[in-house]
């Protein structure tokens, strides 16, 4: 069978990192390939370059045997590729069949036949069984919803080879069950399958072939019957994996952290949060598992003050948290290490030095009344930076000029030298290289360990399981269950994070 | 290490300065004057004697305090490219002041006379950056329409209201002895004055938590917000000080050059004020060569039509080309990364 | 886009109230001034479209002023050197169409923040008309076409349809632009490339191509703006005469949410406050210093802007530089 897809000898460097180097990988048809590696492999650039968003410096991309001109996002579609995106290229204020047909529309002479698009779309919905309303706006849908839309949209045309990136992500276990068996239905029919993910558990369950991406070069190609979840990690770290962090026992004191019922909106005016409540004790690490989309981001902004509480408790230390002053809230001792570290968490163009005192600066000793402490800054940094391993030629390089790893470390660095008696630490190793993560999740015990309340909100199940003492599972905005960590088997949490019952 | 980021820092408005020179060249050449005519008289007017130099730092003045003003707000993260109308309303407010006020010494009148212009200047900033800061208003589309507003003001107060008396020419009568700006060796001391404002002007950014929280706030709102920096009211101050600084700027107009009010005034200083900021990269030190340049310029453009028959028209032409080649593609990656980090087309929503 | 606003229709009934009675008072003078409405309007109208075309595709355009200060020269000149008002005319469109092409170069092609491509554009435009500006010509202007038959009829007979060509064409351009936009795949494609442009991208819709086209077509449409004012409304070109209309256009734009038929009836509302004072004036009912008057579109543009504040949606994608390569 000749392969429908055949990348040769790939190369492509982004400005200071090579993301790409010398990658071969093929796809025969009726196959499922998994492109497997951690954050930041390389797994994403190289699917964009067959998709035609990045132009790789080097190398062939062949698609049923034909060449694919760099850069050409209709070169790959017009041959029958389809893909699915990891960040959804969907139009929130349109509605569900607008999106599907968008780029190739039915027309009655130069208007759109709006009707024949709604046939199509429910026609659609029916062959893949994926149920989805045409006349909905897609803002409007829950996230795993949205991912049907992005699916059809791929799948619209006949597609002979169909690219997911990282589809698993906001799915509950049952829905990611539901895709792996969607995926396995079309390689059934013919289709050639490539699926990137970070997940080993989805690889052994689905992958024919796996190819493993790490640091930009292919570190191994097996498949699930050669190997095992160990065996694929090895290859993705390229080193033994200790897959839980080593950590103490914890011992935890007063409730630090009490929240009661809390109850917050969503940017649509939607109730993301119901009635939630929850306490961390001084020296300990609470994770709040769940698949990505139940409030836990408007948990985290309504306890940091970033999100209004519209009604409910927030207690640290026994005194109420200020509505809306996310400085004031710091200022109790609570750090934060933000979700979006672009948005809230860093300002890219200023030196790591005035960004590690970017929530500080009017304070002593980085200043004196009105007068900036330069000699103090510089001492700060210098010391942070040595104690927090961040790699940089100097502490007035530019933060924007690091890497997404080192960036989260500023972050940290900043948020964990201070006085803390709260960490709240949201999604604080995506995006970050595996040296990194094992640094951020031995600093997060080490704030445990010096008796700070510490809450984890992560979409990884995995790396809850290894640094929770606790783990709280949030479903519909509450939490449905509080486990301690001996009791939190991966397939029970996983029903809960599913809104099951135990 | 320093020596390259100055050459690459300062090479670039050189550049465009000369570029925009040679396309006026050509442009004067094709309406049958000769150029080099043309330049030589508009500079040695502007520089080459002591009475050309004392004009040329007259009209640099006011540029340097519009410079400045635009600048605050490009730091801010604000496009306030209404700086005429908050100097034109300054310059009114202290003519105003300097004739209608009476029986003051002349440290306490005209401090006071300027103070006005700081005062009418700031309040028309400050309507702009409240109609940003609460209704999410973009400031380009309101100051300009103050402009309008302004203008129209101006004119019919010193027409009909404050009219100077027996007059037909709409203009304020003329200030007290204690209200004008004194001269410094014949140069006007004003100029100074805008030079120190200048440096003022930096060091706050350099060195200040007020410069810092601006900065910020012109580099990314929402970390400004977390890290518990008052967006609105950074927006508030960036435009008040720059309205009160161009406001400034009008009344050393009014007090030290022109003795009064009049509505025609000024017609070109407006967006002068945008390419000043712009050449000088933000900085507030860089606007004093720009400023110096087309006060020059601007102050000699009349004698060039004397001596080589070229229209003085031809100073806007060719300062809207400096704006052009200043703002010209590998340079406007150069303003986004450092000294203008701010994003200014936030577009409408805010 | 998703409602007729109540409030909207309401107002409107109330105007037709209104002008029904003062029609019955003084016919003359009603028509005349609601006809007037309209063709102070339309300019307005014209510009608002430049903004739509260029914000629904996600480009902000802040040059719509300069745009139409150079086209009218454009037109104006053209049209006094051959004595053709019809060349003038396609003359403008076509510097106004160059207008466009150099804020798409400058913020597309050269990543120039979009505000101050647009107001390089002003600058220049200001910069090139004053300097090549020559007092004392005059030009052939455009005459007034009245329709057989419908320009009989009374009142709407006056209003509508005994007008210059470019009101007719204007007319019809913003209506077509309002059925292209919500109901043909350009429309489609043009308002996906400005909320959500990696969509559009990954469909195989050409965001860079798409942005030129519209900003270059808007430029166009500020053409004839721009040939309406100096060719047919005031019918000379004078230094700033276009007084502010390009920045009340994206007032407008906004107050209409970004809407052909918005931004139009806004434009309408404008002329018709613009007309009414007029008339006031004129008759020596209300006596106000010119000054004031003059003052009111600008007041009337931040009130305008004031309201629809915290409450419009723009594009989501407009003002920021759409990049493919990010790793």
């Amino acid at each position: 069978m000749s392969a429908l897809l055949d990348i040769t000898n790939v190369t492509k460097t982004f400005p200071g990192v090579v993301a790409n180097e010398n990658i071969s990988i093929s796809v025969a048809a009726g196959e499922i390939v998994a492109l497997l590696g951690e954050n930041g492999a390389g797994k994403s650039t190289l699917v964009k370059s067959v998709f035609g968003m990045v132009r790789p410096d080097s190398g062939e991309i062949r698609i049923k045997g034909e060449l694919i001109t760099p850069g050409d996002t209709s070169g790959a579609i017009a041959r029958g590729v389809g893909m699915v995106h990891q960040h959804f290229q969907l139009v929130p204020v349109m509605t569900v069949t607008e999106n599907i047909i968008l780029g190739d529309e039915p027309k009655r002479g130069i208007f759109l036949n709006m009707k024949a698009a709604r046939a199509e779309v429910l026609a659609l919905s029916e062959k893949y069984g994926l149920e989805v309303d045409p006349d909905a706006f897609v803002e409007d849908l829950p996230v795993g919803t949205q991912q049907r839309i992005e699916i059809l949209k791929a799948l619209r045309k006949d597609v002979d080879l169909l690219i997911l990136d990282e589809p698993t992500a906001v799915l509950t276990p049952q829905e990611t069950d539901d895709l792996l068996q969607v995926m396995r239905n079309l390689a059934t029919s013919g289709v050639g399958v490539l699926f990137i993910t970070h997940k080993l558990r989805e690889v052994m369950a689905v992958a024919d072939r796996v190819v493993v991406l790490r640091n930009g070069r292919v570190a191994g190609s097996t498949s699930p019957k050669e190997t095992d979840e160990e065996g694929l990690a090895q290859l993705m770290v390229g080193r033994n994996v200790v897959l839980q962090v080593e950590k103490g026992e914890a011992k935890p004191e007063a409730a630090t952290l009490v929240i009661t019922n809390l109850h917050v909106n969503d940017d649509r005016k939607h109730l993301a949060v119901n009635g939630l409540n929850l306490e961390v004790c001084a020296g300990e690490i609470v994770g709040v598992a769940g698949v990505e989309g139940n409030g836990q981001r408007e948990l985290v902004e309504a306890i940091c003050g970033m999100r209004p509480r519209m009604s409910g408790e927030v207690l640290v230390s026994g005194e109420a948290t200020p509505d809306m002053h996310p400085h004031k809230v710091h200022s109790m001792g609570v750090s934060h290490i933000p979700e979006d570290r672009e948005k809230h968490g860093l300002v890219s163009s200023y030196s790591i030095e005035d960004n590690l005192v970017l929530n500080q600066f009017d304070r002593d000793p980085f200043a004196k009344g009105w007068i900036r402490n330069i000699g103090a800054l510089e001492e700060n940094a210098t010391r942070l930076v040595e104690e927090f391993d961040i790699r940089t030629p100097s502490i007035k390089t530019t933060a924007g000029a690091l890497s997404g790893g080192n960036k989260q470390k500023v972050v940290v660095a900043r948020e964990l030298s201070q006085d803390t008696r709260v960490v709240v630490a949201a999604q604080p190793t995506r995006g970050v290289d595996v040296g990194s993560i094992e640094f951020i999740h031995n600093q997060l015990i080490a704030a445990r360990d010096a008796g700070a309340a510490v809450l984890l909100v992560s979409a990884e199940l995995d790396e809850i399981l290894s640094l929770a003492d606790r783990v709280a599972v949030m479903f519909g905005g509450k939490i449905v269950a509080i486990l301690d960590a001996k009791e939190a088997e991966r397939g029970l949490v996983g029903r809960l994070m599913a809104g099951l019952s135990a | 290490m320093a020596g390259k980021k100055f050459s690459r820092t300062w090479l670039t408005p050189v550049v465009a300065v000369l570029v925009a020179f040679a396309i006026g060249a050509i442009l004067i050449y094709l309406q049958g004057a000769d150029p080099l005519k043309a330049y030589q008289s508009l500079f040695s007017n502007a520089f080459g004697s002591w009475s050309g130099l004392a004009k040329t730092l007259g009209k640099a003045t006011p540029l340097v305090l519009s410079g400045l003003a635009v600048t605050i707000g490009l730091r801010a993260g604000l496009f306030n490219i209404g700086v005429q109308g908050q100097l034109i309303m300054g310059a009114f407010a202290a003519a105003w002041a300097g004739y209608f006020i009476q029986g003051l010494p002349i440290y306490v009148h005209l401090p006071l006379a300027l103070l006005f212009g700081v005062a009418f200047g700031a309040g028309i900033g400050l309507i702009a950056g409240a109609l940003k800061a609460y209704r999410g208003i973009h400031e380009v589309i309101t100051t300009i329409m103050l402009n309008s507003i302004i203008l129209a003001l101006v004119d019919y107060l010193a027409g009909h209201v404050f009219q100077e008396p027996g007059q037909i020419l709409a203009r304020t009568p003329h200030v007290l002895p204690s209200a004008t700006i004194p001269k410094i060796f014949s140069l006007p001391s004003g100029f100074f004055f805008a030079i120190l404002l200048a440096y003022l002007v930096w060091w706050v950014f350099q060195r200040t938590t007020s410069g810092f929280r601006l900065e910020t706030v012109g580099r990314n709102k929402n970390a400004a917000w977390y890290a518990g920096i008052s967006v609105k009211r950074s927006v508030l101050i960036a435009m008040a000080v720059g309205g009160g600084i161009a406001g400034l700027g009008g009344g050393i107009e009014s007090l030290g050059v022109i003795g009064r009010f009049e509505p025609t005034f000024n017609t070109g200083l407006g967006f002068d004020g945008i390419t000043i900021a712009l050449l000088g990269r933000a900085n507030p030190l860089g606007v004093i060569p720009g400023a110096i340049l087309i006060g020059g310029m601007r102050g000699a453009a009349a004698s060039m039509q004397f001596d080589a028959g070229v229209a003085p028209e031809i100073v806007d032409l060719i300062l809207a080309l400096v704006l052009f080649c200043v703002t010209a593609p590998f340079l406007a990656k150069w303003l986004k990364s450092t000294e203008v980090g701010a994003k200014i087309s936030s577009g409408w929503g805010n | 886009m998703k409602k007729f606003l109540s409030f909207k229709w309401s107002l409107t009934l109330l105007l037709i109230v209104i002008t029904g009675y003062f029609y019955s008072k003084d016919g003359v003078i009603t028509s005349s001034v609601i006809s007037t409405a309209l063709i102070f309007g339309l300019p307005l109208a014209l510009a608002a479209m430049v903004g739509i075309m260029c914000e629904r595709t996600g480009i902000v355009n802040i040059g719509i002023e300069g745009t139409l200060l150079f086209s009218a020269f454009v037109g104006f000149f053209t049209a006094s050197a051959t004595d053709s008002d019809f060349y003038g005319v396609i003359a403008a469109v076509l510097a106004g169409t160059a207008s466009g092409v150099m804020l798409a170069f400058m913020s597309i092609s050269w990543k120039m923040d979009q505000i101050i491509a647009g107001t390089i554009i002003n600058i220049l435009a200001t910069g090139l008309t004053s300097f090549l500006y020559k007092q004392g010509h005059t030009a052939p202007t455009t005459s007034q076409i009245d329709i057989p038959l419908l320009s009989r009829i009374p009142f709407f007979g006056q209003v509508l349809f005994m007008h210059g060509p470019i009101v007719y064409i204007g007319l019809i351009l913003i209506f077509v632009l309002y059925i292209a936009l919500f109901h043909t795949s350009w429309g489609l494609r043009s308002r996906a490339v400005g909320e959500h442009p990696g969509s559009a991208d990954t469909a195989g819709v050409s965001v860079f191509k798409l942005r030129y086209l519209n900003v270059s077509l808007a430029g166009a449409v500020g053409g004839l703006a721009g040939a309406y004012l100096s060719l047919e409304l005031v019918g000379s070109w004078d230094r700033g005469f276009t007084a502010g209309k390009g920045f009340t256009a994206l007032a407008l734009m906004i107050f209409g949410r970004w809407n052909p038929m918005g931004a139009l009836a806004a434009a309408m509302f404008f002329g018709l406050t613009q007309a009414v004072t007029n008339q006031l004036m004129f008759s020596q009912i209300v006596k106000i210093p010119d000054q004031f008057v003059n003052m009111l579109p600008y007041i009337l543009t931040i009130v305008v802007l004031a309201i629809s504040a915290g409450k419009v949606r723009p594009p989501a994608a407009e003002g920021q530089q759409y990049e493919k390569e990010q790793a």
